[in-house]
Order: C-alpha cells, then sequence, then structure tokens
C-alpha cells in the first residue's frame, strides 16, 4: 500500500508540474484532469470513499467541464478547424493517457486486492453525513448560501445582452 | 504498513506550492484560475489526510465545504474570463491592470 501512495503521489506531481508549464489551455486541463484523479485515489487509499466520490465527480466532472466549455468558447474562430486537428494528436492526450493508464491499473490493483485501504480506519459516507448534518449543518447551510450567491454573481457577470451593454455603457 | 500522515501532507504542500507558482508566474487569467484550483485541491487533501489520520469524518466535512467554495469561485471566476475576453480581447492580465474610474 505504501508503494500504491508513492506511485500516485509521483502522478499527481507530474500532472501538476505540467498545468503549471503547458501553453496549450486544453493540454493543462486535461492533465489537471489527471491530477484531480490521482487526490481522488489517494482519498481512497486513505480511507475517505466519499471524498474521492466527490472529487471525481464534482471536480474532475462539473468544474473541469466548466473549464472546456470556457476554453472552447474563447477559441471560435478561422483557425478552429486546424485546432481541432491539432486536439485529435497522438502527442497531446499520449501524455494524460499514460499516466491515467497507470492510475486505472492501480485501482483494479487496489479493487481486486479486497479494495479496502490497509491499517487506516474507512470512514464512509454515513458518518459524514451524519456529522454534516448533525454538528455542522450552520456550515452546510452556509455552504448553500455561497453557492446561491456564486449562482447570481456568474449571472450577473456573465449577462451580455445589447440592451444591457447599452445601459451599462451609459453608466460609464 | 501504512503511509505516513506526514508524507501525505508534504505531497499537500507540494502540490499547493506548484499551484502557488503558477499564480504568481502564469499570466494568462485561464492559467491561474486553474492554478488556484490546485492550490484548493491540494488544501482539501491536507485536510482529508488529518482527518483519516484521526479516523474522523471532519476532515472531509471541511472537504465538502472546500469544493463547495471552489464551485461558487469557478462560476464567478469563469464568468469574469468572459467579460474580459469580451471587454479585452485578451486573456492576459497585464491589459487589465489599469483602473478606471
Amino acid at each position: 500500500m505504501n508503494l500504491m501512495f508513492y506511485l500516485v503521489a509521483g502522478i499527481a506531481v507530474i500532472s501538476t508540474l505540467m498545468v503549471i508549464v503547458e501553453f496549450n489551455p486544453v493540454h493543462a486541463l486535461l492533465y489537471l484532469i489527471v491530477s484531480l484523479l490521482s487526490v481522488a485515489l489517494i482519498f481512497f487509499l486513505l480511507g475517505a470513499p466519499f471524498a474521492a466520490a466527490l472529487e471525481v465527480i464534482v471536480y474532475a466532472g462539473a468544474i473541469m467541464v466548466l473549464f472546456v466549455f470556457v476554453v472552447m468558447m474563447l477559441n471560435l474562430g478561422p483557425q478552429t478547424k486546424g485546432e481541432e486537428r491539432l486536439r485529435m494528436s497522438a502527442h497531446m492526450w499520449l501524455g494524460p493517457f499514460v499516466l491515467s493508464a497507470v492510475l486505472l491499473a492501480e485501482l483494479i490493483y487496489i479493487l481486486a486486492a479486497g479494495g479496502h485501504p490497509v491499517g487506516m480506519r474507512e470512514v464512509g459516507p454515513k458518518e459524514v453525513a451524519l456529522v454534516l448534518f448533525g454538528p455542522y449543518l450552520l456550515g452546510a447551510e452556509l455552504a448553500s448560501l455561497l453557492l446561491l450567491s456564486g449562482l447570481i454573481g456568474a449571472y450577473h457577470l456573465g449577462r451580455r445582452g445589447p440592451e444591457n451593454r447599452e445601459r451599462r455603457e451609459e453608466t460609464i | 504498513m501504512t503511509t505516513p500522515v506526514g508524507h501525505v501532507l508534504i505531497l499537500a504542500g507540494v502540490l499547493f506550492l506548484l499551484g502557488f507558482i503558477g499564480v504568481l508566474v502564469r499570466r494568462s487569467i485561464i492559467f491561474m484560475l486553474l492554478s488556484i484550483e490546485v492550490m484548493l485541491n491540494a488544501a482539501g487533501l491536507a485536510f482529508v489526510a488529518a482527518g483519516s489520520r484521526w479516523g474522523q469524518p471532519d476532515g472531509q466535512i471541511m472537504f465538502v465545504f472546500i469544493i463547495s467554495m471552489a464551485a461558487a469561485e469557478v462560476s464567478v471566476g469563469l464568468a469574469l474570463v468572459l467579460q474580459m475576453h469580451h471587454r479585452f480581447k485578451t486573456l492576459d492580465m497585464d491589459a487589465a491592470r489599469t483602473m478606471r474610474g
């Protein structure tokens, strides 16, 4: 189990480093997704399967897809077709593919070996939920308020109608 | 034979440092947002490691809060990216350093 952890930690550090040094935003996003997946595997190794599932579903699933949407939205133009062909080339997806294949092999190995992390006590979703909606209920309410304010803020910043633009330029 | 929690914390520190370097070095606003995500993720990793060290669910609860905060931050940040691309036609942060009263 120790060796597994260091392997995943190496993958996390390598992919995060690639996020920083990469110039193409889509490449960086792919590497960031690999980094998030490896952190999710570390959560699983630490005996926190609920956090691992949240990491994959919310972080790698929802937040990164938002990033991909925005990057794709901003790239519109006549050069899109060439970039699309470039996106399909091997040197682009080979690195993230190899790293995530190692992650997948490791996950299969862990599940085949019994699925339970050795030594650490596993804290399942039930315990997390009991504490989250018990002593931390106020925190959960505040998190929902924060999400609501984020929604309103994104809506306010993101709208771009012609009448809004005129009105805004008047106020400026 | 379990992994010592100190090594997980070192990994969290390294990831946080990488994200911090990314925020300082990159000037594209997309990459700065990505680096902020890396830093938030590293903080969550430290919380989960500490919670798993003591076998308590509190660390995972803090991670849930961090993830909801990251979702709100990303939605507002990406709306800002769209606004910035609309106004300045670029994603360079240096284009937005001057204030206009």
